[in-house]
């Protein structure tokens, strides 16, 4: 296509042709850039106090339309997979110049960002109980920030931020060259490290976090950015078709092309949380304002596993004799260290982040199988693991004491007795992450592992059950501080707003659909998997 | 009638029951108590109408349902009972009415010893009863490996809950180790699950977990071995066998009496009916292979569990060693494959169900009167309380399987069996049943016999309500005792079919030589 387009180019006059670009195919994150860009003009030429009101439905509306735009795109492409339309169109796109790919996978993880981010949306938007500094700027125990807090300023600029983060989410998996995707990585990063230093309650643990987030954020960046350097100077594209067909001709450096991969896999890696990558996730869970904790456990983990997925499908899937015993040995020090690591936790989400950490190690034993089932297992779990993952967040933010969330452990003691209801449903959090049947967690744990079995991968799958034995042990720990311990005389109390509600029990709803009746979700992203990924 | 979805009735009548009584208003506590019981007595009703339906000799599964439920993973919801799934689902429907009986008034408080128990919600506790019925009868009713497992680990919720929100002090721990020992080996099957989907893709053409069609599959060979023993140790934790029983006794003395009756009596015969069921006939091979094993598991767990009853001060963890013990039995006669001893251990669980049922709520009863589970705390009881003190010994005699009562048929058919095909394991197993009278008889003596205690002076006999849940069970005791042959008639073709897959056939009787030897000599 890029020859093409220098064809087109009148000869001989060194002229910068324009990029063709397929609008239709890129526009949920067209429109989701774009109401992030109007978001910043409100925030701009809107009065303060009106603010709230329009940000938050217009964060709303640009979800729910490129969700919509999502599901029509995924239904063009399903019509022409089956001849409803035109035979010539393909149904695999690579629009802008093949810089972004839009296919069956990709399409289906997009989908799922923009729903979970809803969800998130949800909880960021409660104003029950704020979860945001007032004031980005008011040094937390000043006077500047008791002042701010006094006059009672609502911050809105997290949305348009947040919509920046998400609009990075949705191109991350879609990039199908190597630049596009560092981009995609970067936009989607750095509202996030503003994000994490919000937090109203806790703001020094909250800065620390930003801070931690940022640096080694933007060390694993420079990795990428390494890794795509050293690939272009083996492929001579930074394009992943253009690097696979290269492998394929088994020419070039080959020092240079294993550096690159391992380079590009650490900055993916690190994104996703996997040891010994994870470092930041249990301090940037912790401090963040725990709506944005739900974002990234759900939203960045589905892109990161999105681009995780294209970059070793597509890119180095002739490669993968190389890559996958280094991908065994991190899937298993993934699900290993996250389970154990996790038992000794006291902070519920610290605890939820080393539990993400093993719950990404269970992830990559599906993309390991390299084959449809695997892709398609993840994807389902990935969806399963998001919803349950913003239930739960959004029930730590409801269970409150004078200091705000409650999120010690201890604090929890006998919460069951005085509130059996959001202890139930945490519970049932619980259970679904420890995978036990008629729960999303186990068709999503059952899907990957039955890939990994499929895949000649069964140690490990037993691996995986040992670690969920040790994993179940501190989920279940949390389930006898709850229901089978006194409470506290002067416990948390459960403040439940209208949204965080709603959030919660779409959560619910979620996990229990996918665990009693996955079929129609399974289809979707057996269907999705079945294009694979496009070159 | 035929045509009539009797096992998808009796699972989701109780789960519906459990979320009905759950939803219930907090203060009405006797309205949900009341619900709960209409419904498990609809429930065994309905389930003893279907068993008049049960064609003894027809074909072996029967009243069987199939429906896809997850067909990306080629997963039905596929129900049916044989001969052995029925009597043990009789079990469980027969159980629960009784059990939410006794509990009647117990439920509320948390049991055991606690100095002041804290009121905790009744009608939770019964609508979790009702959730663990409705996947009992699942779990027995499964015919697909894939939808066995999930009633397999979801029944250990209700349980896990049940111990640690209505047990005694160390019930969190208790419930914990309860939970972990049971998901780790729960975790190991689920391995050798997903690993018969591929499996039966390469042998069958289509990947699979109907029971029925897994049984053509012949694996053999170390795939045949590994999945046997990832079924295996799952199904020996729940048993339980030692040496991975350490769960059962802490569980046993922490859970209500009530619920106990449940998890000894029916759930843990999920592990012995697994092994009959799963471990011998998809791994013929691998089964043999095991056997010497497994049967000096079993003899050590039947000799192991009896010294250490004998050794018990709290009745409670008594009755729940007896109930190692036993379990060594069941499945010395599983794994004896013979007809004899398979049938003897499927008649076993069901005795063992009852009369260990019957003693755990006679000794709940004891508890709540005195407020503590130790032996030395009891003492002149039948002086005072004479149906109680009648009731226990009944019950348990039958556990030390006295001629008459319904465990002595099974005890024997079991070591018969056995004994045809392995004598030493027979020989040795034997000892159980003297260690059997040394411990019961012996507790009897020291709880019921002997002058009155000062504090048991005031003690009150059985209640109107505690007999009516007893009185069920001993005449059931007695009669299958007296009669076992209705049951054995239903057991015995599903035994033999499953041994004939296994291949084993039963050894010709070797005495007609001797005897014609013997004859010979003047």
């Amino acid at each position: 296509m890029v020859a093409a387009g220098l064809a087109a180019a009148p000869s001989g006059v060194e002229k910068f042709p324009a990029p063709i670009v397929e609008y239709h195919l890129v526009a949920p994150m067209l429109l989701v850039f774009g109401a992030a860009i109007v978001g910043v003009l409100v925030e701009a030429f809107v009065g303060r106090s009106h603010r709230y009101r329009v940000q938050a439905p217009l964060a709303a509306a640009g979800l729910v339309i490129a969700f919509l735009w999502t599901v029509y795109l995924a239904g063009g492409l399903a019509w022409t997979g089956i001849g409803f339309l035109d035979p010539d169109e393909k149904a695999f796109h690579a629009a802008a110049m093949g810089a972004i790919g839009v296919d069956g996978p990709t399409l289906l993880i997009q989908g799922t960002i923009l729903v979970l981010a809803c969800l998130s949306l949800l909880l960021i938007a409660e104003r029950r109980h704020s979860s945001f500094a007032a004031q980005a700027a008011a040094l937390p125990g000043t006077e500047a920030e008791q002042e701010t807090m006094a006059s009672g300023f609502t911050q809105t600029e997290v949305f348009p931020l947040m919509m920046f983060a998400v609009g990075g989410m949705l191109m991350f998996p879609a990039s199908n060259d190597l630049l596009t995707m560092f981009a995609a990585l970067e936009i989607m990063s750095l509202p996030l490290y503003l994000l994490c230093g919000l937090a109203r309650r806790r703001r020094l643990l909250s800065q620390e976090a930003a801070v931690k987030y940022f640096l080694l954020g933007a060390f694993s960046s420079a990795f990428f950015l390494y890794g795509t350097a050293l690939l272009y100077g083996y492929a001579g594209s930074v394009r992943l078709a253009v690097i696979s067909a290269q492998l394929g001709r088994d020419a070039g450096s080959e020092t240079l092309m294993l550096a690159g991969v391992a380079l590009l896999s650490v900055g993916l890696l690190f994104k996703i949380g996997a040891v010994p990558f994870h470092m930041w996730k249990p301090d940037v869970y912790q401090g963040a304002p725990t709506p944005i904790t739900a974002l990234m456990a759900s939203c960045t983990l589905v892109s990161a596993f999105g681009a995780l997925m294209r970059v070793y499908y597509v890119g180095f899937e002739t490669l993968r004799w190389d890559w996958r015993p280094f991908t065994w040995g991190v899937a298993i020090l993934t699900m290993i260290a996250g389970a154990i690591i996790a038992i000794t936790q006291t902070d519920l989400k610290r605890l939820l982040a080393y539990s993400s950490i093993a719950h990404a190690g269970f992830l990559l034993t599906g993309i390991i199988a390299v084959t449809r089932d695997g892709l398609a297992g993840a994807l389902f779990y990935l969806v399963a693991y998001g919803f349950t993952t913003i239930g739960a967040f959004a029930v730590i933010t409801m269970v409150r004491d004078g200091g705000g969330e409650a999120a010690h452990l201890s604090r929890w003691a006998g919460l069951g007795r005085r509130s059996p209801v959001v202890a139930g449903v945490f519970s049932f959090f619980l259970l679904a992450f420890a995978g036990i049947p008629l729960t999303s967690g186990f068709t999503g744990k059952f899907a990957v592992f039955k890939a990994a079995v499929e895949g000649h991968a069964t140690p490990l799958v037993v691996v995986g059950v040992l670690s969920s034995a040790v994993a179940a042990f501190f989920y279940v720990r949390v389930i006898v501080v709850m229901f089978f311990s006194e409470p506290e005389a002067d416990g948390p109390t459960v403040v439940a707003g209208p949204m965080t509600a709603a959030a919660v029990t779409l959560g619910v709803a979620a996990t229990v659909v996918l665990g009693v009746l996955p079929q129609p979700m399974l289809d979707l992203a057996g269907h999705a998997a079945t294009q694979m990924f496009v070159r | 009638m035929t045509d009539f979805p009797w096992l998808t009735v009796l699972i989701a009548l109780p789960a519906v029951g459990a979320l009905l009584v759950g939803l219930l208003p907090r203060e009405n506590e006797s309205l949900a108590k009341r619900a709960a019981l209409g419904i498990s007595l609809v429930e065994a009703v309905l389930a003893i109408v279907m068993t008049t339906a049960f064609k003894v000799g027809g074909d072996r599964f029967q009243f069987t349902e199939k429906y896809w439920w997850i067909k990306q993973f080629g997963v039905h919801w596929a129900v049916g009972v044989d001969g052995v799934a029925l009597v043990l689902v009789l079990l469980s429907v027969i159980l629960v009415p009784l059990v939410i009986i006794a509990s009647w008034d117990e439920a509320g408080r948390s049991g055991g010893t606690d100095a002041a128990p804290p009121k905790r919600s009744a009608k939770i506790y019964f609508a979790l009863i009702l959730a663990l019925e409705a996947m009992m009868v699942g779990v027995f009713a499964a015919t697909d490996v894939f939808l066995f497992y999930v009633f397999f680990e979801a029944m250990l919720i209700p349980v896990y809950f049940i111990i640690g929100s209505y047990g005694g002090p160390q019930r969190s721990y208790a419930a914990v180790k309860f939970l972990l020992y049971s998901l780790f080996g729960g975790l190991l099957m689920l391995v050798a699950v997903v690993w018969l989907y591929p499996l039966s893709q390469e042998k069958l053409g289509h990947g699979t977990f109907m029971f029925e069609e897994l049984n053509k599959m012949h694996v053999d060979g170390m795939t045949a071995k590994w999945l046997f023993l990832g079924f295996f140790v799952a199904f020996a934790i729940k048993a339980p066998m030692v040496p991975v029983h350490t769960w059962l006794p802490d569980a046993a003395a922490q859970s209500p009496a009530g619920a106990l009756v449940l998890v000894v009596g029916v759930l843990d015969k999920v592990g012995t009916y697994g092994m009959l069921r799963f471990c011998l006939e998809l791994f013929p091979g691998a089964a043999k292979w095991a056997t010497p094993v497994v049967l000096a598991f079993a003899v050590v767990s039947i000799v192991y569990g009896a010294v250490l009853a004998i050794g018990q001060v709290d009745l409670k963890r008594l009755v729940a060693y007896t109930s190692v013990s036993h379990f060594g039995f069941i499945v010395l006669g599983i794994f004896a494959m013979t007809s004899q001893g398979q049938s003897g251990a499927t008649l076993y669980m069901v005795n063992h169900g009852f009369s260990t049922g019957a003693l755990f709520l006679l000794v709940g009863f004891m508890i709540s009167r005195r407020n503590s589970a130790r032996i030395d705390a009891f003492g002149g009881v039948q002086k005072v309380a004479p149906v109680l003190a009648g009731t226990f010994l009944v019950a348990g005699l039958s556990g030390l399987s006295l001629p008459g009562l319904s465990t002595f048929v099974s005890e024997l058919m079991v070591l018969i069996g056995t004994f045809s095909r392995h004598r030493l394991p027979a020989v040795l197993a034997a000892s159980g049943i003297v260690l059997a009278a040394i411990y019961i008889l012996w507790t009897y003596q020291r709880t019921m016999g002997g002058p009155a205690r000062e504090e048991v002076k005031g003690m009150p006999d059985l209640s109107l309500r505690e007999k009516v849940a007893v009185a069920p069970i001993i005449a059931i005791i007695v009669a299958m005792g007296l009669f076992p042959q209705p049951v054995l008639k239903a057991i015995n073709p599903s035994v033999k079919e499953g041994l004939a897959r296994v291949e084993v056939h039963d050894p010709a009787p070797k005495i007609t030589g001797n005897v014609a030897e013997n004859g010979a000599r003047p």
